[in-house]
């Protein structure tokens, strides 16, 4: 069964069309990885996949409904930064989402229900490796264990889907590929439905299940606002053909110098 | 030998320097006050430091002869007493205005403006006004301290408020928070060490209109006394009571600048 359909999707402000004619059908539990040179409308995408940006033309549906144009518990996300809240230790964090469903008026729990959270938010800790990490705040985490943190934060709400804003662009390389590793396997063990925005190509072809180019097949470097990007290759990861890269990141590269000058 | 810029002094030496001026500033003014009591004993201008110790130990030590209270414990707690409601109220106010404010951009739009218009509005320009409708007992001096302080308080409060990261409030929404929620559990609480800061810097000017307003109209209190005894040129009770509201300020902005690293050692870690 379909989980995301678009059809015809058109995004402008004014007269700049960011994303032109998109259209295309994700199932459940695929991994799509979308990456495009900057300013190409990737994460004004994603903006419209979790409700904070709504389409100028088109129709995007989830699960056969359009889409809430509103965000909500639905859709998990996890932004390159400031994903976890300062606030709270990593425990409350990933104890909020129950919290909040728990007590509609303050969003606290207590007594048993409270220890019934506590269990589930330190089982989820565990599975990401922060079980010794409990009691700290993210400014005592690492990038790299912030990040693992909003993972469990968003993935113990079990969202439709899940959202993933350039997650690992801030990470070093080695804690970078664990991270892929533990996304790949959350990704299996929970049949989660992801969409992933990366600006490193090779990450795009390494994970998920399919890619998704987003680019200008129409360019008028004079006016690279002038036409909208569009996915412009929707390939099954593992099946591409040698120098499909190549041209892929020429024409990125292409484009992104395009709208650099501007 | 490094440049000068990059001298740094070591812990002890920071501050031996620190102590420097004050113990400068204390030898000028003896020397002042001996230069000038050699001249006219009776000189009432720069009182010498036995002087202070009595007038101390008059205000503070001794009951009153004509009341039987101790003044200046008196005038401590009522300035104090005064200070606390009126920077407790403005903190209250503040704080759940700069929320709406800076929050939920309905209430924004319709009460923003009215805010930056109301801190515009120089506070002692209207304290006759202020008189005039709350008279001339406690209320009036509480209103000019909360109208003195509560405008820019909403302001810095809606300000932070709107620093927090628009990812943090969508990332509460995707795990279901309700409006009220996303203010309970987000928004309170990142305010919370903002508005211990926001109290502390609030505290000299409501020092400020505390001290201006008791100087009018009061019958006890700090300012009241400085005021009073102004007409007897008496520097040697005035000196000590400002040293006093001086120590009491500090005492208060210590306690709330250590309760705030006590409290919320999330906010004050990050910066480190």
């Amino acid at each position: 069964m379909a989980i995301i359909e678009m059809k015809n999707l058109w995004k402008e402000y004014g007269d700049q069309v960011v994303l032109e004619r998109l259209n295309a059908t994700v199932q459940e539990g695929e991994f799509v990885t979308i990456v495009g040179a900057s300013g190409c409308g990737k994460t004004t995408f994603l903006k419209m996949l979790l409700g904070t940006e709504e389409a100028t033309r088109g129709e995007m549906l989830l699960d056969g409904q359009p889409l809430p144009p509103e965000p909500d518990d639905s859709r998990g996300v996890v932004f390159q930064r400031y994903s976890v809240l300062s606030h709270l230790t990593a425990l409350d964090n990933v104890m909020l989402g129950g919290e909040l469903q728990s007590n509609r008026w303050l969003g606290i729990s207590f007594g048993k229900q409270r220890r019934k959270l506590r269990k589930e938010a330190l089982a989820m800790l565990e599975s990401v490796g922060l079980d010794q990490a409990a009691d700290k705040y993210p400014h005592e985490l690492s990038g790299g264990m912030q990040q693992r943190l909003a993972l469990a934060q968003a993935l113990i709400k079990k969202p439709r889907i899940l959202l993933l804003d350039e997650p690992f662009g801030a990470l070093d390389p080695g804690i970078r590929s664990d991270m892929h590793k533990l996304v790949l396997s959350l990704w299996k063990e929970q049949k989660l439905t992801v969409f992933m925005i990366t600006h490193d190509i090779n990450e795009g072809f390494y994970l998920g299940t399919r890619l998704w180019v987003f680019d200008k097949p129409r360019l008028d470097p004079q006016a690279p606002g002038a036409y909208g990007a569009c996915v412009t290759y929707d390939l099954p990861v593992g099946d591409c053909q040698t120098g499909t890269l190549t041209s892929i990141n020429e024409s990125v590269d292409n484009t992104s110098r395009a709208i650099d000058r501007f | 030998m490094k440049k000068f810029i990059n001298r740094r002094p070591a812990s002890a030496a920071s501050w031996a320097l620190g102590m420097l001026p004050f113990v400068l500033l204390l030898i000028a003014y003896m020397l002042a006050s001996d230069a000038r009591l050699a001249e006219n004993p009776n000189d009432k201008l720069l009182p010498a430091l036995d002087t202070f110790v009595q007038a101390i130990d008059r205000m503070a030590f001794e009951p009153s002869k004509r009341t039987g209270e101790y003044l200046m414990l008196n005038d401590t707690l009522a300035s104090l007493q005064r200070l606390a409601i009126g920077v407790g109220i403005s903190a209250l106010v503040a704080v759940m205005v700069g929320i709406g404010n800076g929050t939920i951009p309905l209430i924004r739009a319709t009460f923003s403006p009215l805010v930056t218009g109301l801190s515009l509005v120089p506070p002692m320009a209207i304290l006759p006004v202020l008189f005039i409708v709350f008279g001339l007992g406690e209320l009036a001096k509480v209103m000019l301290i909360i109208i003195g302080i509560t405008p820019f308080m909403i302001r810095d409060l809606q300000q932070r408020a709107l620093e927090i990261p628009a990812e943090q409030i969508i990332k509460m929404q995707t795990l279901g928070a309700n409006t009220w929620q996303i203010i309970t559990r987000l928004v309170w609480p990142q305010l919370m060490p903002r508005l211990v800061g926001v109290v502390r810097l609030s505290l000299g000017p409501a020092w400020l209109f505390l001290i201006a307003a008791e100087a009018i109209a009061a019958t006890e209190g700090l300012g009241y006394r400085i005021f009073l005894v102004r007409r007897y040129l008496a520097m040697d009770v005035i000196l000590p009571y400002v040293i006093w509201i001086t120590l009491l300020a500090f005492a208060i902005d210590f306690i709330l600048s250590r309760y705030s690293q006590w409290r919320y050692p999330w906010f004050h870690g990050g910066k480190s």
